[in-house]
């Protein structure tokens, strides 16, 4: 066991009932189709005892465990509950699950959904949160039976004597628990003990999923409540003037329209939007306000360049050849060794914007009543909205409250809130509650894109075929795609990095693996056309640099485990059966290291009626302790086809300022019969402390993916989309 | 303004929209039958389908004004209990991952299999290609239709 000192401090253990304290019940996983009958007949409890801000124990025994963060489909309302669980010492089958509010104050945990973070920073807050939980339940029991704690032992809520008759139930001993000082250290299980993580748990919402009952932030409704929808100017670089106001307000089912200005003093990051002033139309159904949008006449005033794919590609290319490139890392001296190598390969890669798509547009339920704000809806940065929305209204952060809903995806999109701030703009106009919904339209083309890249890699071998000299240098909208750290850096002993932000009007944000889904896909490919020229095997040569890293690594510091990275590789390859002849499988190989996990992939790909097909992806995952397996393959595999996917079709190209795709007629994104056959997953099986998994299944398989296109096809494909794009190194130009 | 009288999930029900109304705004705003989503309003993604006498319809492009007589059924009308095999079949395969798409994929696969109870892997890819899933839930949802095709 591991003694920690606990963080859980704050008494906040009430007694309270099932009218006031039961509250919604959320995820009845113990009511699924999938568990025994046996275990359905737990019943709904009269009282419940809170032990601390995640867990309230019914008195019948069943368990509610509060899921602190935003839940985006990476599932953390499952696996976040189990830690909990796990050192609580409960049947996962009298498990309820709720979403938490916003309380950081509570949960001791950021409650946030960002940088696949979730499980890596809540890992120690969740297991306290349980033991703790634990301990003054067993507490209790030794009180109420005067023995010793170290008495007793737990089994699935149940407490007994180690050397005795007597036994109680979570259920039974909770309203005395509740009165137990909370303790000043708790002993944490050790790993090899524990019985729920590392499990295959099915996510707890799937029956509400599949019978539409689950309440996304679009599903939400509050009586007396208005419907609300924006209008944003055409074009990134314009501004609205006017519209036709009175006509507008005239139409059937419309109450308003105005407009509203979401700038305050002291912006911060993550209200990123390229238009603070929108027009916004309030109305009674949103039939009623997609007319009213259509009936719109605006005037539209321009600000600033209107950016098109031809300035983009032209600035990302003078930038890269001839700007002024900022220095990230130098080991030894890459130009002597360029110049003496006997082979140098120098490539460029691109990738253009593109959006993120959720599948649930941007929405968000506000209530500003006096100088009370009540938010409601997606995001996946709740303080960051609930500190934005003092700011713009002047209201003290203690009198607004933000509950988050069920989101219908995020991958960055959400946790730039500023759709949860013009809500709170109108409501506050109106003095009514609203829901303010974007229409496809509004959702793909005012984003905050991925933004393009192009990066020219640059590598020298000697006569031996060794990689002695290395380069990267990239630019890109809004941030430079470039990490100076990570592999190979390490292992190269003449390398170095260099990086550039172009300038852009167009709002742009992280989208899912931030740069590493380009960087991946650029080096791993790039690494592959290496390896051919060097006349060595793909993992072969990997695997010699890992060494290298590892024995002797070349300057002060690196980003990366190389054995941990060396050892996705080997799993990947011997799972894959790597090297086997396979007539008509042509196999690009890829491994990546980023938020903290490591992944490696070998995609089959297989011609079919002269079109690429991708028949099947291994995959094997470092991401330390995993702790709901089930959950934890579903994301990786929706991350390879994330990543198949965007690399493969995905483009949002610009004119006159103006996005040209605007709905899923023209942008093109993965559709059934183009995904993967087959993905499998390993895991690496250790005992180090859990990392995130939402983003580090997607940047391989984009390496991946184009090198094995390589091999069916017999050209090199540096460009994405690979599906529309020229991918001759001679064309310099994205567009 | 006009008046429409629709059986929906079994039951008869009434509402008073203009009849250029689609049928997903009727559900969701009129109705409170929210689990049908909007996800695009072109018919390009599949979130909201819905079954017309059966058939998979998408809702977003239908007008309240056609459906008529014709039955309709949402995903809260196709089991009583949840337990159409097609959504005992998601549960199995533990689908989704964001979940705002399958509705939609559940619908289209129950309508397919109705059509079709034994479809192969080119069968399953046209009738499921207009059904977008943003978290790349697809080949969860071929072994699902085929586990629910078998089961």
């Amino acid at each position: 066991m591991t003694l920690v000192k606990t963080s859980h401090k704050r008494r906040s253990f009430l007694k309270i009932s099932a009218a006031t304290g039961g509250g919604m019940l959320i995820g009845f996983n113990w009511m699924t189709s999938c568990s025994s009958p046996e275990e359905e007949t737990i019943a709904i409890p009269n009282e419940w005892f809170e032990m601390n801000g995640y867990i309230k124990i019914g008195d019948t025994g069943l368990v509610t465990i509060y899921s602190p963060n935003p839940e985006i489909g990476q599932n953390v309302m499952t696996s976040m509950p189990m830690i909990v669980a796990e050192e609580l010492d409960v049947n996962w089958e009298h498990v309820v699950v709720e979403q938490g509010m916003l309380d950081e104050d509570v949960f001791h945990n950021p409650q946030f959904a960002g940088g696949s973070l979730s499980i890596m920073l809540g890992w120690d807050a969740l297991r306290m949160a349980g033991a703790t939980g634990r301990r003054m339940l067993l507490e209790a029991a030794a009180g109420e039976w005067g023995v010793q704690v170290s008495d007793l032992q737990v089994r699935d809520g149940i407490i007994s004597e180690v050397n005795g008759d007597r036994s109680i139930s979570y259920g039974d001993i909770a309203s005395r628990a509740v009165d137990m000082e909370v303790p000043e250290e708790i002993e944490l299980k050790d790993p090899k003990d524990f019985k729920l993580i590392g499990t295959y748990q099915k996510n707890v919402v799937g029956p509400q999923l599949v019978t539409g009952k689950s309440v996304f932030g679009l599903d939400f409704k509050r009586e007396g409540m208005l419907l609300a929808m924006i209008q944003h100017p055409p074009a990134f670089g314009m501004k609205v003037k006017d519209f036709n106001q009175q006509e507008i307000k005239g139409m059937d089912g419309i109450r308003d329209a105005f407009i509203i200005d979401t700038g305050y003093e002291d912006e911060g990051r993550f209200d990123v939007n390229a238009f603070n002033q929108l027009i916004a139309i309030v109305g009674d159904s949103t039939w009623q306000l997609i007319n009213a949008k259509k009936a719109l006449k605006s005037n539209w005033e321009t600000e600033s360049t209107l950016e098109s794919n031809q300035s983009h590609a032209e600035s990302l290319a003078r930038d890269l050849d001839n700007g002024t490139l900022q220095e990230e890392r130098r080991d030894g001296d890459p130009d002597s060794a360029f110049a003496g190598a006997a082979k140098v390969i120098e490539r460029t890669y691109s990738a253009p914007i593109i959006a993120h798509n959720t599948l649930e547009p941007m929405n968000f339920f506000a209530h500003v009543n006096g100088d009370k704000v009540e938010l409601v809806g997606p995001t996946q940065t709740p303080n960051n909205l609930k500190e934005s929305t003092s700011k713009m209204l002047g209201i003290p952060l203690e009198n607004i409250t933000v509950a988050m809903t069920r989101m219908g995806g995020g991958f960055g999109r959400r946790l730039y809130t500023h759709y949860g701030l013009e809500a709170a703009a109108i409501s506050s106009k109106m003095s009514a509650p609203i829901k303010l919904i974007y229409s496809r339209e509004d959702d793909m083309t005012q984003g905050t894109y991925r933004p393009a890249y192009r990066s020219t890699y640059k590598a020298g071998l000697d006569e031996n075929n060794n990689l002695i000299a290395f380069s990267v240098k990239g630019v890109g909208f809004r941030e430079g795609p470039v990490f100076p750290n990570r592999f190979p850096a390490g292992a190269i002993d003449h390398y170095y990095a260099v990086k550039r932000v172009s300038p852009s009007n167009i709002s742009y944000g992280a989208w899912r693996a931030p740069r590493s889904h380009f960087t991946a896909g650029a080096e791993q490919s790039f690494l592959d056309e290496v390896a051919e020229a060097a006349g060595k095997d793909p993992i072969e040569l990997r695997l010699e640099l890992f060494d290298r890293a590892k024995t002797n690594p070349v300057g002060e510091e690196y980003e990366y485990d190389a054995e941990r990275y060396a050892g996705v590789l080997k799993l990947v390859r011997e799972k894959a059966n790597w090297g086997e002849d396979m007539p008509g499988v042509y196999r690009g190989v890829a491994a990546y290291f980023c938020h903290n996990s490591y992944v490696a992939q070998i995609l089959d790909l297989v011609m079919h009626n002269g079109q690429p097909k991708v028949k099947k992806v291994w995959c094997a995952v470092d991401c330390g302790i995993v702790i709901n397996r089930e959950g934890a393959k579903n994301i990786i595999e929706g991350g390879v086809v994330d990543g198949i996917g965007h690399a493969m079709y995905s483009e949002l190209q610009f004119e006159d300022g103006a996005p040209v795709q605007e709905n899923f007629n023209s942008y093109r994104l993965i559709r059934h019969g183009e995904a993967p056959e087959e993905i499998e997953v390993f895991f690496v099986e250790n005992d180090i402390s859990p990392t995130g998994l939402g983003e580090p299944g997607l940047p391989p398989a984009v390496g991946a993916l184009a090198s094995a296109l390589y091999r069916a096809t017999g050209q090199r494909y540096y460009h994405q989309p690979f599906t529309t794009k020229e991918q001759d190194q001679e064309s310099r130009l994205l567009g | 303004m006009a008046i429409f009288d629709i059986e929906i999930n079994g039951k008869k029900q009434q509402v008073d929209v203009d009849p250029a109304t689609p049928m997903l705004w009727v559900l969701r705003d009129h109705l409170d039958l929210v689990g049908t989503k909007y996800g695009c309003g072109i018919a390009q993604c599949g979130a909201c389908t819905i079954h017309i006498d059966g058939t998979a319809v998408r809702s977003c492009s239908m007008p309240v004004s056609a459906v008529g007589n014709k039955s309709v059924t949402t995903i809260e009308g196709l089991s009583e209990k949840g337990d159409h095999p097609v959504q005992k079949a998601w549960l199995e395969h533990d689908v989704p991952q964001c979940g705002y798409c399958q509705a939609g994929q559940i619908m289209s696969a129950a309508a397919l299999l109705d059509s079709n109870p034994t479809p192969g892997d080119a069968e399953i890819d046209a009738a499921m290609n207009g059904n977008l899933c943003r978290c790349g839930t697809y080949t969860r949802i071929k072994a699902a239709i085929k586990t629910a095709a078998t089961g």
